[in-house]
């Protein structure tokens, strides 16, 4: 027997209202699911299935959301790195034909699957109905039920919103698949616009339309604005946009404008600007107004980032002769030296979890790599070795960077997790794609 | 058959005895004209002669001053072309002016109070290594070091402006180190 238990999702997009129901799952079950440790990278990925959705009425609609839903769960999943979607061929059961609410459970665990996803689907005038489900097969227990009801557009916000909670559920936060990338991408002979995307890389959209050179993204911590460095008046000045508008405003025209970050949770961002003669970082309100100089030292001064907390600000600075990666107290003012090794350490990005940076390092002659390193300049590891690896951004539950790289020969947008391992691109677009940097948190 | 024989050989002495006469009816004509007026022909013919020298020396003087006003052009635009294509080179990572850059500057400064009404763009440029926002400030360093040289050389500040495009608009798109040491450069551009 099921309740069935009405919610109302409050959503900061507006377009955005599909509705959300939740099966009462049974209390010792729901939410107390031990999590599953994902510190450690040796980790064996977990074996999952997720048959074809049963098609409800049958009409062809269904059918078609019926395999391409499954196949997004899969996909969804398996991009975390954590999960292994096993082969359809080899399952055992029809699922179009079960019951999605009473699997038989030891017909998936003889699969090899120690979850099962199972779907139902209906769709009536553009209406669109899908009832999702997470069992452990082994337990054989419901763990997660959702019905979400909205039209047929929804169909991929359902689908990342029940795997959403699946993280929640296993690993204890919501992971990254209501996030967004922003990235550089060429659109023609010396023209650079600035794109967004999903959190894997798909439905590249362009934000800016203003045929210059567009540089350095970076989205807000709400995820509505945009800041970025144009040559749209002919030299690089810094930009706040609201994204879907077209107007920008511009920070300041004196000198150079680049590098912004924001502060988390905050509508203010740091960037450096050179009014005052070489390129120092300055705190800004959203509307591109200067609260303050943050770093003032002769020479180069960029590159900006905030710890979670926002109590500490990675930055990167020439003070020592080349380019190295310091770290200011936002309270005290102190600045330690965090790098050491190499002689050209750029792009710091503050993992969101709080205890170590990513950037890059000029390892081979000409070549950069991604580095990871501690808060405490201890542990040290370089996680790319392949082509020239820049711009690292960290997704926002932590668990996965992205970055540029040329590997295969013109510069593109890849994925790794936080160990390095599983490095893939993510973005299929024509010419070249570069900094890439994952929205600070998610939509919800 | 035979008709046509003669028409064609009647033709052979007519053509060339009518060339004939035409020729000898002009050396007439100058004979006699020659024979009318002796004394004054002699003093026209040369102040005729002495307006067609005087006309030549006056055309050969506006050609020297034309060929050199076009010299001058020539190296006008050679000198700014020379200004706009000379550029100044730096090392990796830095924006410090060698003796080569100083010298190449010296020309800018030389050229530029030659030419004071001229306003000149110093562009800073990079090599593709190293990250777009480190480059975007590498190239502004190497901009203003070049300005400040100027400005100490007793350039006007206010003739010259400053725009980083750090790795974003090389000359030479390889990846070596060829490459590199020409697109680590200043360039000068005349608004």
């Amino acid at each position: 027997m099921i309740l069935y238990v009405l919610r109302i999702l409050q959503w900061t997009v507006p377009f955005c209202c599909f509705i959300l129901f939740s099966f009462s799952v049974s209390a010792q079950t729901a939410g107390k699911y031990d999590y599953i440790d994902i510190s450690n990278p040796q980790m064996k990925k977990i074996p999952v299935a997720v048959p074809d959705f049963k098609p409800l009425t049958g009409n062809s609609m269904e059918v078609t959301i019926s395999g391409l839903g499954a196949r997004e769960i899969s996909d969804v999943l398996e991009f975390t790195s954590y999960f292994r979607s096993l082969d359809k061929a080899s399952f055992l059961v029809d699922a179009r034909q079960a019951d999605p609410a009473a699997p038989q459970f030891k017909a998936w665990t003889t699969t090899g699957a120690d979850f099962l996803i199972t779907g139902a689907v209906m769709v009536n005038d553009g209406n669109l109905d899908m009832e999702l489900r997470l069992f452990d097969t082994y337990k054989e227990r419901l763990l997660l039920g959702k019905k979400y009801s909205g039209v047929l557009d929804d169909r991929r916000r359902m689908i990342k919103r029940f795997c959403s909670e699946i993280m929640k559920l296993l690993f204890g936060n919501a992971g990254l698949f209501e996030s967004q990338i922003v990235f550089v991408s060429s659109t023609g002979p010396g023209k650079k616009e600035i794109f967004i995307s999903d959190f894997d890389g798909s439905s590249p959209k362009q934000i800016t339309h203003n045929g210059s050179v567009n540089l350095s993204p970076a989205l807000s911590s709400n995820g509505q604005y945009v800041a970025y460095t144009s040559y749209s008046a002919g030299k690089p000045d810094l930009y706040i946009q609201q994204i879907g508008s077209q107007k920008a405003v511009l920070v300041d025209q004196r000198g150079i404008g680049i590098s912004p970050s924001w502060v988390p949770g905050k509508n203010e961002l740091a960037a450096s600007l050179s009014l005052s003669g070489d390129p120092d970082i300055y705190l800004l309100t959203i509307n591109g107004k200067i609260i303050n100089k943050i770093v003032d030292n002769p020479g180069i001064d960029i590159s900006p980032s905030f710890s979670p907390d926002g109590k500490k600000m990675a930055f990167v600075s020439k003070r020592a002769g080349n380019p190295q990666i310091y770290i200011q107290d936002m309270g005290s003012g102190r600045v330690d030296r965090l790098t050491f090794e190499g002689n050209n350490n750029t792009q710091p990005d503050w993992s969101p979890k709080g205890d170590k940076i990513a950037y890059t390092s000029l390892i081979k002659k000409g070549l950069f790599q991604i580095m990871v390193i501690g808060v405490d300049g201890k542990g040290l590891v370089q996680l790319t070795y392949d082509g020239d690896n820049e711009s690292p951004s960290w997704s926002p539950d932590g668990s996965m960077i992205v970055f540029s790289s040329t590997r295969e020969g013109s510069s593109k947008i890849y994925v790794m997790t936080a160990y390095g391992t599983d490095q893939r691109k993510i973005v299929d677009l024509a010419g070249q794609q570069s900094e890439p940097k994952w929205s600070p948190s998610s939509a919800n | 058959m035979k008709k046509r024989m003669f028409v064609v050989l009647a033709l052979m002495f007519v053509i060339p005895g009518l060339l004939f006469t035409a020729s000898c009816a002009k050396k007439a004509v100058k004979s006699e004209a020659a024979v009318a007026a002796p004394s004054d022909d002699a003093a026209k013919k040369a102040a005729a002669e002495k307006a067609r020298q005087e006309e030549l020396a006056r055309q050969k003087a506006l050609e020297e001053a034309r060929l050199k006003e076009e010299a001058a052009k020539r190296e006008a635009l050679a000198a700014r072309n020379k200004f706009m294509n000379e550029h100044v080179y730096y090392a990796f990572d830095s924006s410090a002016l060698d003796a080569t850059a100083q010298n190449v500057l010296k020309n800018k400064a030389a050229w530029m109070k030659a030419n004071p009404k001229e306003q000149v763009i110093i562009e800073g440029h990079c090599d593709e290594r190293g990250t777009v926002a480190y480059n975007l400030a590498l190239g502004e360093r190497r901009a203003v070091a070049a300005k400040n040289f100027l400005v100490n050389m007793g350039i006007p500040a206010a003739s010259m402006t400053t725009v980083s495009y750090g790795k974003e608009r090389p000359v030479d798109p390889g990846h070596n180190e060829q490459a590199w040491a020409k697109n680590r450069r200043a360039q000068f551009v005349i608004k």
